[in-house]
């Protein structure tokens, strides 16, 4: 084990949020702070990934009460690579609302809620206890809440209700779960319950219907099917900056403490709920992919690709081996990246192309070659077309699937690729091939913080596209720390 | 082999700088880029020799191995067979292509993307690694999409380009997982060492899935029946496109493959009747649509069908003769097909119009063009002596050999023969005939540069036909040599006697020519034929198409239909699902602990679920609010009876605070009105009553189990709570100290719900409600004077004395919330604050919060540890205290709190406008 700080994680955003507050009313210095703040949380990152990679995973114990008395920190693989991807996120999300979030949001607090909603999703990738996921996973609640309905838009607002009621539910079933672990197992720490369960403790009733509260919960979180509709119904509403880091970020915290409940704590109960995750899966990718097909609206058909994409990487979970699992994680990180990109895209298209709704775009292909550029880039790359991020991810998740002999799911996956396709080219054959409509609203100018994001998370993909080798052996640490039973 | 990959990388770094080379020298852009592929193609011809003598250039080098894919590159006689079609035209497309696109809007993307298509192309000839050889193949579809839609403001060429992608990306798709199999069933992706293992794979019983899924991805590619519609539709990219990806090299790739893999799944039962048929179907089909056309391209991508049938068919046969006839005809059908698109091009570009039946007279004006037109006219139609001659012989020859589908396979393969014949009259001869009159010529066909190619091409076409040697000994054998693995002996001859083959020959094309005779009648015969299916290819996939969009919009209709009520029960019904799963499949009892079945708490029990139903029932909003204060009151009684006072205190601060903040809101609301049906009503009662059934029987199923003997971390907490962390009271030191993380946490989630509400009531808040509120009243105001300084202090206690005795932070800044909002309301005269103090407040608690973790680290202890101060403080009303970081810790959650509530407060009393609320 390791030393290294890890409430540094904490200590950025909350204090950036901190400052933030005093700073109320002087926008340019706030947004430098945030931008500040998230890059060092990415540059912290790349640290923590090395330290990991060096010398294993990384402890801290909060208050120096030794863990399961206390709440531990803790950095495997896993956890560095999604904390460092936050901060890379947060970093291009935070140069985004510079030219994207107009004055009056910044006047309510627009700044200080991105950096509490970074320290709630740091947080939870770093927390080594239920309860205190459950703690981070309301910070984030409350702050993309806030975020989502900033606007003030009759349809920000609408959404935001849906998406409110409907995580509470999931909250409240999350905590009625981390109740009955506690009643079942006298602990919170994850790998403590792995262990007793291993030594046997724990009723086995305990043990299965907690598990199954936290599946519920977390799959709902996910934006798994049949749990979803939170998400098509409030993603497409908030400023572009928002909707961006939200369809990154906020779903894989889902889908981090489904990898995380099922390896750590509850693996012992993958034979019970890994078949039922493996059909919710297929169900989610079809689901998904077929809300984006039906779409004619640049971030609805975005928004539905989340989903459908999510099922790729539950799927990988739910094949319950290493390399499937070393898939998923691939796939996670590509995903948040290319995911993020074609928001910002969508962005740049609703300003110079002329809006959202597809009948009413294009021309982008002549008038922005550069943004059609950047545009395929990702979109190819969330297809699955070779030799993109996209086709690494989707190739080891295939080649386990097949590995495993689960044809149905192999076949399901492969043609989802084929429809995912199929929504970008719509896409790009809209907005960027076809001939400008008359009635298109007037363009209007980027602004570098629109375009520089952009280029920050195309060249991420890029390095991934001809270079992924690197991420592929984080992530095959990664999954191989989650598969040996952790002590405490 | 580092010549030929630093050619590629050449081309590579040529696509990715264009249009910058494009604006600098725009001139010499087409010489400019023909020079790599130029290179190569020197290159591969002075490989010619020792590639035909075994020596295979190669070269290797490690790319994902996570994944098993390995840089490798191979150039077998196939691979070279390909490469030099591919590089040898490509050039010559290049040059083409710089002067047919010169001043259009398409040329510079053109070169970005032929380039890049070449690239793959050359990948997907040279790889040695089925994976990179994937990836290769993938590139190429994508080139061709972006190229089919060059003219991307024409729909048509949109929607040929979304075909040709939907097409070749599923064959690709089933190529990929065909791939990944065969690498199960054989044990590498390297193509070397499956084709040793050819028995291996054919034995597996993997072997008909990955023949279907593989078969299906060449098929797509190579536009074989029933996917060919993208092909002729692809036309409606640029000509030079056409000519290279679409005729010569992209639609080979299919053929390739299936070459290549010829010795790894080819000679099985099903491998032989599937190819033949399917290949002599696709090449009889293609040449009856051909028949049919009067579009000059529309005639040679028909064709070009028929051919890659025919290639198709002869792969399927599969004897050395097939194999040679194959591979031979590969290089014919490129070296006459290639030209011919081009000329078509300079013909359009001339005359301005591609349809057959209004051109003519062209000869006299462009002999040179009339001439190449007709050497690659002579050749198509099989006539000596030309290559297309020998090709076409030997083409016979295998079909009259072909076993049990010999009979078959000759009269199709007559018949297409003969209709090429018609289509080779029609594009290379018709349009030059002199009818009698002159046309205008467009200046920008007299282009010489546009003339390189079909004549280079076409003369090469003689050149090879006459010394057929060039060809065969070297290059066809190698070729053949992989396909089959074994030492070839067939040889190519330009006379090979009088025999059956050339009466059938010479039969050809006396049909062909009768056929182009009467071409009208002909014409009119096939288009009745192709009126005879319901709907074309085309028109089917883009039914199908436009229904998986219908079915998808009315499936997302249903599940995402909008209804929060119903997205709610969802979630219920799976919570209900997962329990009885749970419950179903392990052993459980249900035992109702007896603490709870005593009068007290089921008399609160009784309280709760009748404020409960109360609030659902009432239609005025103060009731509901009231109501729930009952049940937020029987919580605070239930925590109090089972010997937690401070969440007793707590739950009961927050209610009253809840209770006044409602009833501020709410006044400005109308009343609820009922927004479902009663059966909807009635359905949701149901559900949620089975629903806190299913979670009530959970939680005493948890609960019944065999308890745990020891090992709880209350347990363990209550013992260092003094000794360690100087606390008697255990809630107070989980909060501050075991589990100070956790606060941290969640006093960040007050300051956000606080901002929240504060920045999501919008509006212009001018208007002060107290004056309104009337409760200003002088008892009132009396009373607050002397209750908020006590208040205040009692506040102050309950912070100081929490770590002990009931208390904390949390309880007091409640309470001293409750005093500063007393104040407020007695103050009316006074004009309320702004949201500065409330937010410095805020600001301040949490920094007093994360401050008091920090000093542990400058003494070697773990962030947020407990640092005390020695000794400790005798205090009035609370006793003896010892002060630490913890207590600095309670003192950020006392002012947050306080802040949050003031923030509210303050913001709900500054209210807009009254209007008009509608509850959605």
């Amino acid at each position: 084990m390791s030393r290294f700080p890890l409430y540094i994680f904490l200590l950025i955003p909350l204090s950036a949020a901190i400052t933030l507050i005093l700073l109320q009313g002087r926008a340019v210095a706030q947004r430098w702070v945030s931008v500040s703040s998230a890059a060092l949380l990415s540059a912290t990152g790349f640290l923590l990934i090395e330290t990991v990679r060096a010398s294993g995973p990384v402890i801290l114990d909060a208050g120096g009460w030794a863990a399961p008395v206390g709440i531990r920190l803790q950095a495997d693989m896993l956890s560095a690579m999604m904390v460092t991807i936050t901060g890379i996120v947060g970093f291009c999300g935070a140069l985004h609302a510079i030219a994207e979030v107009p004055a009056n949001e910044e006047r309510r607090g627009f700044h200080a809620f991105y950096q509490f909603l970074l320290f709630g999703v740091c947080g939870a990738f770093l927390t080594n206890d239920i309860f205190n996921l459950y703690v981070w996973f309301e910070v984030m609640l409350l702050s993309s809440f806030v975020l989502i309905a900033l606007g003030g838009k009759k349809a920000q607002t609408e959404g935001a209700v849906k998406y409110v009621v409907l995580n509470i539910v999931a909250s409240l079933i999350f905590l009625l779960g981390a109740g009955m672990i506690y009643a079942t197992f006298g602990t919170l720490n994850f790998t403590d319950i792995g262990e007793r369960i291993a030594r046997g403790e724990g009723s086995q009733v305990g043990t299965r219907l907690s598990a199954v509260f936290l599946l519920l919960a977390f799959s709902a979180k996910a934006g798994v099917f049949p749990l979803y509709a939170w998400l098509p119904s409030s993603y497409h509403t908030p400023g572009h900056t928002i909707s961006a880091v939200f369809a990154g970020l906020l779903t894989k915290v889902g889908i981090y403490a489904l990898i995380r409940t099922f390896t750590t704590a509850f693996q012992s109960e993958q034979d019970f709920i890994f078949p039922l995750l493996l059909w919710v899966s297929l169900f989610t990718m079809v689901t998904g992919v077929l809300g984006a097909a039906s779409q004619f609206h640049t971030r609805r058909i975005l928004s539905f690709h989340i989903i459908s994409q999510i099922g790729y990487m539950t799927l990988g979970l739910a094949l319950g081996t290493e390399g499937a699992l070393m898939a998923t994680i691939f796939y996670v990180i590509h995903h948040i990246l290319v995911k993020t990109n074609l928001f910002f895209a969508a962005a740049a298209i609703d300003r110079t192309g002329g809006g959202e709704d597809l009948n009413h775009t294009g021309g982008l292909y002549r008038s922005a070659p550069w943004l059609a550029g950047l545009f395929l880039v990702s979109a190819l790359s969330l297809g699955g077309i070779p030799p993109l991020s996209g086709f690494w991810a989707k190739l080891a998740l295939i080649k386990e699937t097949l590995g495993m002999g689960a044809w149905i799911a192999a076949g399901i996956a492969l043609a989802v690729g084929l429809l995912t396709l199929f929504s970008m080219t719509k896409i790009w054959s809209e907005a960027f091939w076809k001939d400008r409509p008359e009635d298109t609203a007037p363009a209007r100018a980027l602004h570098w913080g629109h375009v520089v994001p952009m280029i920050i998370l195309a060249t991420a993909t890029l390095i991934l596209t001809f270079y992924p080798t690197y991420l592929l052996e984080l992530s095959q640490i990664a999954a191989r720390q989650l598969f040996i039973p952790a002590r405490l | 082999m580092e010549f030929f990959l630093i050619g590629l990388v050449a081309i590579g770094v040529g696509t990715v700088i264009w249009p910058y080379v494009a604006k600098t020298s725009a001139p010499w852009a087409g010489w400019l880029s023909a020079v790599a592929p130029a290179a190569i193609f020197l290159w591969l011809l002075t490989q010619a020799g020792p590639i035909a003598k075994g020596e295979i250039p190669s070269w290797s080098g490690q790319w994902v191995p996570q994944l098993n894919v390995a840089l490798s590159f191979r150039l077998d006689g196939l691979g070279l067979l390909l490469s030099l079609l591919i590089s040898g035209i490509g050039f010559l497309i290049l040059i083409y292509g710089g002067a047919y696109l010169k001043g259009s809007p398409h040329a510079v993307p053109f070169f970005v993307y032929i380039q890049l298509f070449m690239l793959a192309m050359l990948g997907v000839a040279s790889s040695g690694h089925l994976l990179v050889l994937f990836i290769f193949w993938e590139l190429t579809s994508l080139a061709s999409y972006l190229l089919i839609g060059l003219s991307h403001s024409e729909l048509k060429a949109r929607k040929a380009a979304l075909r040709a992608l939907f097409v070749t990306g599923a064959g690709g798709l089933a190529l990929m997982a065909g791939i990944l199999l065969l690498g199960l069933a054989g044990g590498s992706f390297d193509l070397h060492i499956l084709q040793q293992n050819g028995d291996a794979v054919r034995n597996s019983p993997l072997y008909p899935a990955i023949f279907v899924l593989v078969i299906f991805g060449t098929f797509t590619k190579s536009a074989q029946v029933p996917f060919h519609f993208w092909l002729p539709d692809a036309m409606a990219a640029p000509t030079p496109v056409s000519a290279y990806l679409h005729s010569a090299t992209m639609v080979k790739a299919g053929i390739f493959l299936l070459a290549k893999l010829f010795p790894v799944l080819g000679g099985t039962a099903v491998w032989h009747d599937t190819l033949t048929l399917t290949g002599a179907a696709t090449m009889l089909l293609g040449a009856v649509l051909a028949l049919a056309q009067t579009d000059l391209k529309r005639l040679l991508a028909y064709s070009t069908m028929s051919a890659l049938g025919t290639l198709v068919m002869l792969l399927g046969i599969g004897t050395e003769l097939a194999v040679t006839a194959a591979m031979l005809f590969l290089v014919v059908h490129a070296l006459y097909k290639a030209p011919l698109f081009m000329i078509a091009g300079v013909v359009d570009k001339a005359a301005g119009t591609r349809d057959i039946t209004q051109l003519d007279g062209l000869g006299c004006q462009m002999p040179f063009l009339a001439g190449a037109a007709a050497l690659a006219a002579f050749s198509m139609s099989g006539i000596p002596p030309f290559i297309g001659f020998i090709g076409k012989e030997l083409l016979y020859e295998a079909e009259i050999n072909a076993g049990g589908y010999a009979v078959l396979v000759t009269c199709l393969g007559f018949a297409a023969n003969a209709i090429n014949v018609t289509v080779a009259l029609k594009v290379g001869i018709s349009p030059f005939r002199h009818r009698g009159r002159l046309r205008e010529i467009n200046p920008k066909a007299r282009n010489l540069t546009l003339l390189i190619g079909p004549i280079l091409l076409a003369v090469a076409g003689t050149i090879v036909g006459i010394f057929p040697a060039i060809l065969g000994d070297g290059l066809i054998h190698a070729a053949v040599r992989d396909v089959t693995r074994h030492e070839p002996h067939v040889h190519l001859k330009l006379w090979h006697g009088f025999n059956w083959v050339l009466a059938l020959s010479a039969v050809t094309v006396a049909v062909g020519v009768i056929l182009y005779i009467f071409r009208d009648t002909v014409r009119a015969l096939a288009r009745v034929a192709v009126h005879c299916f319901p709907a074309t290819a085309s028109e089917m996939f883009d039914a199908t198409l436009a229904a998986i969009i219908r079915l998808s919009a009315s499936i997302t209709r249903w599940i995402q239909h909008g209804n929060l009520r119903l997205y709610v029960a969802v979630v219920l019904v799976c919570l209900c699902g997962l329990v009885i799963a749970a419950l179903a499949s392990t052993p459980w009892t249900l035992a109702v602990p007896g603490s709870a079945v005593r009068l007290v708490p089921m008399g609160i029990a009784l309280l709760i679920v009748v404020s409960g139903i109360t609030a659902i029932q009432s239609h005025s909003t103060v009731m509901a609010v009231l109501a729930m204060g009952g049940v937020g009151l029987g919580v605070a009684l239930l925590f109090a009876f089972f010997g937690a006072p401070d969440l007793a205190l707590t739950q009961l601060l927050v209610e009253i605070l809840t209770l006044v903040l409602c009833a501020l809101v709410f006044r400005q609301l109308p009343a609820i009105r009922a927004i479902s049906s009663a059966s909807e009503r009635n359905i949701d009662l149901i559900l949620s009553a089975v629903a806190g059934a299913a979670v009530t029987i959970a939680l005493l199923a948890v609960r019944s189990a065999p308890a745990l003997d020891s090992g709880r971390v209350s347990a363990d907490m209550a013992a260092k709570s003094l000794p360690e962390a100087n606390g008697m009271n255990v809630v107070n030191v989980i909060l501050v100290d075991f589990r100070a993380l956790d606060t941290l946490g969640e006093i960040a989630v007050l300051a956000i719900a606080g901002m929240g509400v504060a920045a999501l009531l919008l509006g212009s808040g001018r208007r002060d409600l107290r004056a309104e509120l009337a409760i200003a009243t002088p008892l009132f105001r009396t009373s607050v004077t002397w209750l908020t300084p006590l208040l205040l202090f009692m506040s102050v206690v309950l912070l100081f004395r929490g770590h002990n005795e009931p208390g904390g932070g949390f309880t007091g800044g409640l309470l001293a919330a409750s005093a500063l909002l007393l104040k407020r309301l007695a103050e009316s005269d006074r004009p309320l604050h702004g949201n500065r103090t409330p937010l410095l407040l805020i600001a301040g608690g949490l920094s007093a919060a994360a401050i008091s973790a920090v000093p542990a680290l400058f003494f070697q202890k773990t962030f947020m540890s407990g640092f005390w101060l020695e000794g400790s403080v005798w205090l009035p009303f609370v006793g003896k205290t010892k002060f630490g970081t913890p207590f600095l810790f309670d003192v950020g959650v006392y002012f947050v709190v306080i802040g949050v509530c003031l923030l509210i407060l303050t913001r709900l009393l500054r209210t807009e406008e009254p209007r008009k609320v509608r509850v959605a």
